[in-house]
């Protein structure tokens, strides 16, 4: 490819991209195959320093915001990994930092940022609620100086290879609550304590290799000091990460977008038959142009996104929309991209079908496209509630 | 002891290049640039040098466009300590090694180091002249396609590869070194050291500030791409081949 996208990040896309080198397509194949964590390629971004790149200098760590953490996820995607294995640690960063005490800050940032704590989860999403997040079930009820925790949650991801988890449960019942999101409060759970202390976790096999898990939560005491910000203002607090979630997936999309546009473009090139290379044809330049084009585009409203949340300011539409015209955009690139590899996009050894199908789960999660056209429907334009 | 290494923004050793349509030279426009290879190898080295205690200070330099500071940036992130930039009004015209000599013996006879770590040769214009024509300049001894560089006392002991195996030398310091592929694999440069690398000095100066006349003395008559390679042929059986090998005079 010979469009140079370059920006004010370079250093860090080099950093990154050499990183990513020393873990070729193969080893990231293998880990799919063998569905597994890739351990080693976490390690190694941790110990570079990539993982703590939210954490504020005067905590250890880098004190960089959104944008560059962004560009950090969309570099692992266009060099052929999955930041699904770690992308929690980056936006679960800010929920801790911008509402936590400073004694939550000095006690867990600096060991986050060394290595020795991993914060990788957040447990939002219920089974019987989905994205009616207000209506949550699982209750956090004060008993002295803790809180007793009973509930369930699903899809909660990286939970086997996390130490800390940000948890969100209802406190004050629906029913007492003037306005219902009010009266939920936001938790930081010692996983390693509290599976061994009523949190059960129940691993969810999957089509794409990404460790996701059922937990239930059977009497869970938390001490009361593990309460983020104020009781009763947790639902505010979560927004922070679920902001950050949808456009660093965004921006992963976009990763995975050049992905697959430099694979295809590069083997519709080579790959000749009637004795042209196939890419001569417009049928095919065609697609790969026009998801390369979107890609672009998604990429626009993916910065936008990133400028707002990093100056502190309302980006939930921004966040939404970038991460629907990525996922988008990412979809049809991979679309293209096997689609033109005929036969050869189904064997594993292309890697065209494991990032085929990593890519296709950011139409459903972490948010479902039909909620972000109903978002966009009555928060941007003002259309009356349909759900 | 104090190392300085140069070091060049070339065309990323990825990118597939394409010749300008007039056949002046190779198109940069627009596309990717970054550290020379066997530069990143020479910072390596130094970095390496500094962390066993033999030296107390890398200094990099890098004589072409502004945009070059990304690459001494990238030095810096690696460990250097400081960068020096010496601007060159590169895009019209080439930078030839005899006046890049010039400039980095003006560079040395500032700075006083005691070794020079150079990569062997850039990988745009593959002269392999830089390290040796400084060297010659500032009457210093040269060790050239190092795989190994030991520091005993007031010598460095060089491994050179040279054809059927390795020559060790030893060279009295101040040196040049120039750095082959093997001498060490390259870091990545962490999180933290590219925050670092951006407070670290980096100093701007010009080629004329250093009186030294860049113009070109060679001319560049034409530039072509490499041909691609044609389809081979397919033949049913050994005998054919034999044949075919025969009538093409191979065999």
């Amino acid at each position: 490819m010979n469009h140079s996208t370059e920006d004010a990040y370079q250093d860090i896309r080099d950093a990154v991209r050499a990183l990513c080198e020393t873990f070729p397509d193969a080893y990231h194949r293998k880990v799919d195959e063998a569905r597994a964590y890739p351990e080693e390629f976490v390690a190694a971004l941790t110990e570079a320093g990539w993982m703590a790149a939210l954490i504020p200098e005067e905590y250890g760590g880098s004190g960089l915001g959104l944008t560059e953490a962004s560009v950090i996820m969309e570099e692992i995607n266009r060099a052929g990994g999955n930041s699904g294995a770690c992308h929690g640690q980056m936006y679960n960063m800010n929920t801790l930092i911008r509402h936590g005490s400073e004694e939550q800050r000095r006690t867990y940032l600096p060991r986050i940022a060394s290595g020795e704590l991993r914060l990788q989860s957040m447990g939002v999403t219920e089974p019987s609620t989905g994205t009616d997040t207000t209506k949550i079930k699982t209750t956090a009820v004060k008993n002295g100086d803790r809180y007793v925790v009973n509930g369930q949650k699903v899809w909660i991801s990286r939970v086997q290879h996390s130490d800390l988890m940000i948890l969100l449960a209802r406190t004050t019942p629906l029913a007492e609550v003037r306005r219902k999101s009010e009266g939920l409060s936001i938790f930081l759970v010692d996983i390693n304590k509290a599976t061994k202390a009523g949190m059960t976790v129940r691993p969810i096999p999957n089509m794409v290799n990404h460790e996701t898990n059922e937990l239930f939560f059977d009497n869970l005491e938390i001490p009361e000091e593990n309460l983020i910000g104020e009781e009763g203002k947790g639902f505010q607090y979560i927004l922070t990460g679920l902001n950050a979630e949808r456009t660093l997936i965004a921006a992963e999309c976009i990763g995975d977008g050049y992905w697959f546009t430099d694979r295809i473009t590069r083997y519709v090139s080579e790959r000749t038959v009637f004795d042209r290379p196939i890419g001569q044809n417009q049928g095919v330049q065609f697609p790969i142009a026009e998801a390369y084009i979107e890609v672009e585009a998604a990429n626009l409203m993916r910065y936008k996104a990133c400028a707002l949340y990093d100056a502190g300011k309302p980006c939930g539409a921004e966040a939404n929309m970038a991460k629907y015209l990525a996922a988008k955009a990412s979809w049809e690139a991979a679309n293209a991209c096997l689609q033109f590899h005929g036969g050869f996009g189904f064997a594993c050894e292309y890697d065209v079908e494991r990032k085929f199908r990593e890519t296709r789960l950011y139409q459903v999660a972490p948010i479902s496209t039909n909620l972000i056209l109903g978002y966009v429907a009555e928060h941007v334009l003002g259309l009356p509630r349909s759900y | 002891m104090k190392v300085l290494v140069p070091v060049k923004r070339v065309l990323d050793y990825n990118i597939k290049v394409r010749v300008k349509p007039d056949g002046s030279g190779v198109d940069l426009a627009n596309v990717k640039m970054s550290m020379n290879p066997f530069d990143e190898i020479a910072v390596e080295e130094a970095v390496r040098l500094k962390e066993r205690g033999k030296v107390e200070e890398v200094v990099v330099v890098s004589i072409g466009a502004k945009q070059a500071q990304e690459t001494l940036r990238t030095a810096l992130a690696m460990g250097a300590d400081r960068a020096i930039l010496v601007e060159v009004d590169t895009a019209s015209q080439d930078i030839e090694p005899l006046a890049v000599a010039k400039i980095l013996k003006a560079v040395v006879e500032e700075e006083h180091p005691s070794l020079v770590i150079a990569g062997k040769q850039a990988i745009d214009g593959d002269m392999s002249a830089t390290g040796q024509m400084t060297a010659a300049l500032l009457g210093w001894g040269q060790a050239t396609f190092a795989s190994r560089i030991d520091i005993d006392g007031d010598r460095a002991v060089v491994a050179r590869e040279v054809d059927g195996g390795l020559q060790t030398i030893g060279v009295k310091l101040p040196a040049v070194v120039t750095a082959d592929l093997r001498l060490n694999e390259p870091r990545y440069p962490s999180l933290p050291n590219i925050m670092k690398a951006k407070k670290k000095p980096l100093r701007e100066t010009t080629a004329a500030a250093y009186g030294v006349d860049t113009r070109p003395r060679l001319e560049v008559i034409k530039t072509v791409e490499a041909p691609t390679r044609q389809a081979g042929e397919r033949v049913p059986d050994v005998e054919t081949l034999v044949a075919k090998l025969k009538e093409k005079g191979i065999l």
